[in-house]
């Protein structure tokens, strides 16, 4: 919901350069901010602030949505979100800048979420966790299924130490309490940008395992979402890929995956000894 | 351990996405605070295949992850131009579709 939220107001009020469409007479529409706006600046730089790097546009600095300086914890983040900037052609594509809408949503924080609301919103999607929610049927599905997604779900249970399985049950897998927990103890232990960034993957991939696979550098991009997208693959093998869907879809779920991930690692300077206790 | 390839290829060809990217301006991509930034953290690390050191592991996740982001993001806008770029029809060409025309109200709408 808030990915589409599209920021016309970053540096300072263009009601009328908006360019909606027409209001009253032969279309009476509500408002609709535009998905794009031309460029407007030369050169995209960076500075570093007191509350962390700052993305210059010319000589005016980024604003989040809300009307707050845009500040970013790391150099090779604000780097990132600059290049977004600077490669906008022509117009402005909101769409394609997903760095840029994680850190406005860490900035904004728009749903208005504490720590444990985030983590909670996380761990319930394990719930219904796409890589644990199996069919019966097709036999040739269940069995690619079977393949695919069963090593994860070890991969899981022997990394966090706990018990999660799966099922074909319609109402989805049990997962025991301790091992909700022990996510829950885990995922508290990122601050509260990773943890945005965590929960948009998540969101994303319809299913924390994969995102823990992500995290944990267990899988690459490309794989987490070919597990996430394995019925979609199975069908489209059988009954043919329609590019205008299919391949936009798929390249649409990579890039926020991407994003989210790259988000996350690049807000978690303590990822490293993180790695280091756990393993034991 | 995430199956990630040889790094040089990596590089290559996030190199190759950057090339893509910039250029707007006139800036040649090499003058981009992206390049050099990438340019450095490899030459730092010394990103070889070497399986052992942790740092050098991560580095790679994160080129490969970003690599796996502006290559997506571009192969995206690109189909988006190709099959949606269109934008929405004004109500005077839906009407006119069905052979329809929008009654004039030169007054206004009441």
């Amino acid at each position: 919901l808030w990915g589409r939220f599209l920021p016309t107001q970053f540096l300072r009020p263009h009601p009328a350069a908006a360019g909606s469409g027409p209001v009253g007479l032969g279309g009476g529409r509500a408002y609709a901010p535009p998905a794009e706006r031309k460029r407007f600046y030369q050169n995209v730089s960076i500075s570093q602030g007191e509350g962390g790097f700052e993305i210059n546009l010319d000589h005016r600095k980024l604003k989040t949505p809300q009307g707050k300086l845009f500040t970013a914890p790391s150099e090779a983040l604000a780097i990132a979100v600059a290049t977004e900037w600077d490669s906008q052609k022509d117009t402005i594509k909101f769409y394609t800048m997903h760095l840029t809408t994680l850190c406005n949503t860490a900035l904004d924080n728009p749903t208005q979420r504490n720590k444990t609301q985030l983590i909670r919103a996380a761990v319930k999607f394990l719930d219904t966790d796409t890589i644990c929610y199996r069919v019966e049927e097709p036999p040739a599905l269940a069995e690619l299924q079977k393949n695919e997604w069963d090593p994860v779900v070890a991969w899981a249970e022997k990394r966090y130490n706990v018990a999660i399985g799966s099922s074909t049950s319609i109402l989805g897998p049990t997962i025991p309490a301790s091992t909700k927990q022990t996510f829950i103890s885990h995922l508290a232990s990122y601050n509260m940008w990773a943890l945005q960034g965590i929960e948009y993957v998540i969101t994303q991939l319809k299913s924390l395992i994969l995102s823990l696979g992500l995290i944990d550098r267990h899988l690459t991009v490309e794989k987490a979402v070919l597990l996430s997208r394995l019925e979609e693959e199975y069908q489209i093998r059988r009954w043919g890929n329609v590019e205008w869907a299919h391949d936009y879809d798929l390249c649409e779920l990579r890039a926020r995956t991407a994003a989210g991930t790259l988000f996350v690692h690049l807000c978690s300077e303590s990822s490293t000894v993180k790695h280091k206790l756990l393993q034991d | 351990m995430a199956a990630l390839g040889s790094p040089l290829r990596t590089l290559r060809g996030l190199l190759r996405e950057l090339r893509h990217t910039s250029g707007w301006a006139g800036r040649p991509y090499r003058d981009t605070p992206a390049y050099r930034h990438i340019i450095a953290a490899f030459r730092s690390n010394q990103v070889t295949s070497e399986k052992l050191c942790r740092a050098q592991q991560e580095l790679h996740f994160q080129a490969a992850t970003y690599l796996c982001l502006l290559r997506s993001v571009r192969e995206h806008a690109a189909l988006h131009q190709e099959y949606h770029g269109k934008g929405e029809r004004s109500p005077e060409e839906v009407a006119g579709l069905v052979g329809f025309r929008l009654p004039q109200q030169p007054g206004g709408k009441g």
